[in-house]
């Protein structure tokens, strides 16, 4: 694990607990986001990806553990400070999340309206170029009802990377994307890291796609961090766990079978029990 | 027994919790109000959404209620010769009563239950969390402006639905039943009073309108983020709506009128 000091860091968990009621999402979990790099965090559906996104947004506070984002404590940050932060951080929703009464234009000058006083003429270039790196210059006008799932998700990473953030979060960004649009978004993500200077993390469970694009993986599971490392030396990893998510077996140290009494027991039970 | 009481319990405490959530939330809405200032044009947009567009259901049952009680208050009326009091009859009725808590009944049907289910949806689609991260704060950004949309337009809805529903009542009583023309305006103006009853009704309908767009904007925030919680959600308001305004209006008209 790399000293907290460290430029390299831009967010880091130590020992991050979290709990929705009884339920244990997050036990002890430890993570590093470097700078310049595509860290992605990948895990079986209910891993709590997502919730890990919005703890390290300081929209859920852990109840132990540090979650630091640019040497800043989140979960201690008061609100006006958070906000702040918060300019700093792109996130892209899974359902991209964009204003449905606002055309793609204003969706993507939304936070610049809300965050700058900028000149109009100046708001409608910046909007433009966003637009253009996202491919969807053209389309401007249309409502969001009228776009392709794929084609939102571009909207909203042209709306994230507006106010010039350090780091962006993808919140599943290929779920449900026929292969162009999956290809398109692997680009952007790669391409807009690299030469916008951005940190990204992409929570995923595409295995093959987010594993080509990633310069750093998590695989998590049950609440914790069960391996580590790059996408080469993950392939060679001998965890037991890492290889079964990796090629997707059916069984493994995730079990196919939802924890149940014994199966003679139950069958024998006849009618008294259900 | 026991299982009885601790339903009870819970209920009682899931009713308190949302009480008190509620009114959190109606704080941190007022202590908002003022950043709408420097971007009025929030609150014009609104009101057009939640006055505007609520205008033709206010301007036609106004109508019908004001020629429903020509009706009504001639065939009364006239067993006694009394029939030149019809104005102050329908005015009173509609300035005092009908006026206010009509308006806030059809206003919680078709703009408070509008409210619930576009901020709810905008809760669903993660709208809200998005602007969250896009560090704007949904409550100043939304639900402010919604809400002082809503107490805006309520009193001027209602002035119209009791203007309205004074020349439904004089189309029946004057036009049709031929009450007296001059009778039917100088009864009315010379038995309504500006403070007693056009005040009194006013402030009625301020009241009304702050209930009733706090119970949607509140419902729509606090709904469960889904198409099904979104859709109980918009008939709570519709319903803690309607029973708010009828429990207060008996309230209000105690102490205004009550003497």
């Amino acid at each position: 694990m790399q000293n907290p000091n460290n430029n390299g860091t831009l967010a880091e968990l130590r020992g991050m607990r979290f709990a929705r009621g009884k339920r244990v999402i997050f036990d002890g979990v430890d993570l590093d986001i470097r700078r310049g790099q595509i860290t992605a965090i990948m895990g079986p559906s209910g891993t709590g990806k997502t919730t890990l996104l919005r703890l390290l947004g300081g929209q859920l506070k852990p109840q132990a553990g540090t979650i630091r984002v640019d040497g800043q404590d989140v979960p201690r940050l008061r609100t006006k400070p958070l906000y702040e932060l918060r300019k700093r951080m792109g996130m892209l929703f899974q359902s991209g999340a964009l204003l449905t009464d606002l055309s793609v234009f204003e969706n993507v000058a939304f936070p610049l309206r809300e965050h700058t006083d900028l000149p109009e003429s100046m708001l409608r270039d910046l909007v433009l170029m966003k637009l253009e790196a996202v491919g969807l210059r053209g389309a401007r006008q249309l409502m969001p009802s009228e776009l392709s799932g794929g084609m939102a998700r571009r909207v909203a990473l042209a709306r994230a990377i507006a106010l010039d953030p350090m780091m962006i979060m993808y919140d599943e960004p290929f779920t449900g994307q026929d292969p162009i649009s999956m290809g398109v978004l692997l680009k952007l993500i790669r391409h807009l890291n690299d030469s916008l200077g951005l940190t990204s993390v992409v929570v995923s469970h595409d295995v093959a796609e987010t594993a080509a694009i990633s310069d750093y993986i998590y695989l998590l599971s049950e609440g914790r961090v069960v391996a580590h490392g790059t996408p080469a030396e993950l392939r060679e990893s001998r965890s037991q766990w890492a290889q079964q998510f990796l090629h997707g077996d059916p069984d493994g140290p995730v079990p196919f079978h939802y924890p149940a009494p014994d199966y003679l027991e139950d069958l024998l039970a006849g009618g008294e029990a259900r | 027994m026991i299982n009885l009481l601790a339903e009870l319990g819970r209920r009682a405490l899931d009713f308190f919790e949302r009480l008190g959530r509620g009114h959190l939330l109606l704080l941190s809405i007022l202590w908002r109000q003022a950043g709408l200032v420097p971007r009025f044009w929030l609150v014009i947009q609104q009101i057009y959404s939640v006055g505007v567009l609520s205008l033709l259901i206010i301007v036609v049952s106004g109508l019908f209620v004001g020629m429903v009680l020509g009706l009504q208050g001639y065939n009364i009326l006239v067993d006694f010769g009394a029939e030149e009091s019809l104005g102050t009859v329908v005015s009173l009725t509609l300035v005092r009563e009908l006026g206010p808590v009509v308006t806030a009944l059809l206003f919680a049907g078709r703009a408070g239950s509008a409210l619930t289910a576009e901020i709810g949806l905008m809760k669903a689609t993660e709208q809200l969390s998005g602007m969250e991260m896009m560090a704007v704060d949904p409550i100043s950004r939304v639900l402010a402006p919604r809400f002082l949309a809503g107490v805006l337009s309520m009193p001027l809805l209602a002035s119209i639905f009791s203007a309205v529903g004074v020349l439904g009542g004089y189309m029946v009583g004057v036009v049709l039943l031929g009450v007296d023309e001059g009778a039917y305006w100088s009864q009315m103006q010379a038995s309504v009073e500006i403070y007693e009853d056009i005040a009194n009704g006013f402030i009625k309908s301020v009241v009304f309108g702050v209930v009733a767009t706090w119970i949607a904007v509140f419902e729509g925030y606090d709904a469960i983020p889904t198409s099904e919680g979104v859709s109980r959600a918009t008939t709570r308001t519709v319903v803690h709506t309607s029973l708010a305004v009828l429990g207060l209006d008996f309230i209000l008209t105690a102490l205004m009128f009550g003497d």
